[in-house]
């Protein structure tokens, strides 16, 4: 990347992100604002991808809210994002679990990562 | 009266807005420019200030432009635009201007040459539909008929057909000032501006905003 361009990103950039990959379950505190109230919203799920690098990375969170499927994706450093917390880590074989869109209860088990 | 000043285009990126919102950018280099010359309505004919940015060594120049920047007692700019009906403030030969200029929130034009695609057909340059591709239909990617044989008789001016595409001087309207960073001297602009990368652009306040002006 241009040097330029990281230094103009690098101020908006957050370190205080947990370290989490796909397959990891993690509840997002969402920010929602409301004509001026702002409220935390938590949305927790399987982290499903992580795309991109820098200011323009995001992840995909998945849960079945309802017996519906709901995909949110968030952008890494999102100021809208309070806080990420790592439920559970998930140890998969892949970095994009979009098979997981085509199961659903026992099928769509993730096995727990440190320790067998 | 039109605000402009000349940039280089550094590349893109994304930046979060204020309200968390995260939007594509391109990130313009605006070194300070120097006032060239002043043209008046007495002297010239119409009012106008030339403006030049980016430095060039004395043996790139020819002694017209070297001439030229001397009176200002400055190098050779690459690069050099006149600004018509220029409102830059009092500015009288040899200042600078630089991206204090423009505000955030502002809506500007931005001039620029394409990238050259080279020569290329009918689909890519004008965006006409490709015939069938299986079905035995011979006919691909080719430009149509040239119009009729008796009635016309040739081919029309203006007949779209394939040829040099790019390398040419587009303006982009109404594009937002994200963010002015003056210690830097780079300008962020909403979205994306003509050319390729280290291309120079010119950047104009918008002349289509009407009353529709942004708050």
């Amino acid at each position: 990347m241009n040097p330029l361009i990281a230094e103009i990103t690098k101020e908006q950039l957050r370190d205080d992100i947990p370290e989490f990959r796909p397959g990891d379950t993690v509840r997002v505190h969402a920010r929602i604002v409301e004509g001026t109230r702002e409220r935390i919203q938590i949305f927790e799920g399987v982290v499903i991808q992580r795309r991109g690098q820098g200011i323009s990375e995001t992840y995909t969170v998945r849960k079945i809210s309802n017996g519906v499927g709901v995909e949110r994706t968030f952008p890494v450093h999102s100021p809208r994002v309070a806080k990420i917390e790592v439920v559970r880590k998930g140890r998969v074989r892949r970095a994009k679990l979009f098979y997981l869109r085509d199961r659903v209860g026992k099928a769509a088990r993730i096995r727990e990562r440190g320790h067998r | 009266m039109t605000k402009g000043i000349l940039g280089k285009k550094v590349g893109m990126t994304q930046v979060f807005t204020d309200n968390g919102e995260l939007v594509p950018v391109t990130v313009i280099e605006v070194q300070p420019n120097v006032v060239l010359q002043v043209k008046t309505n007495e002297t010239d004919g119409y009012e106008s200030v030339q403006l030049g940015a980016f430095d060039k060594r004395e043996v790139l120049a020819t002694q017209a432009e070297q001439g030229h920047a001397k009176k200002t007692d400055t190098a050779p700019k690459r690069f050099v635009r006149e600004i018509r009906n220029a409102e830059l403030g009092e500015v009288s030969v040899g200042d600078t201007v630089g991206v204090e200029l423009f505000e955030e929130g502002e809506l500007v034009d931005v001039t620029g040459t394409t990238k050259g695609k080279g020569f290329q057909g009918v689909i890519k340059r004008h965006g006409q539909s490709t015939g069938p591709m299986a079905h035995g239909s011979r006919f691909h990617r080719r430009p149509g008929a040239m119009e009729a044989a008796t009635a016309p008789a040739r081919v029309r001016k203006g007949k779209k057909l394939p040829g040099r595409m790019g390398g040419k001087t587009v303006t982009i309207q109404n594009l937002e000032i994200v963010r002015v960073d003056a210690e830097r001297n780079v300008l962020l602009i909403r979205g994306n501006v003509p050319g390729s990368k280290k291309s120079y652009v010119e950047i104009k306040s918008a002349v289509k905003i009407g009353d529709t002006q942004l708050d």
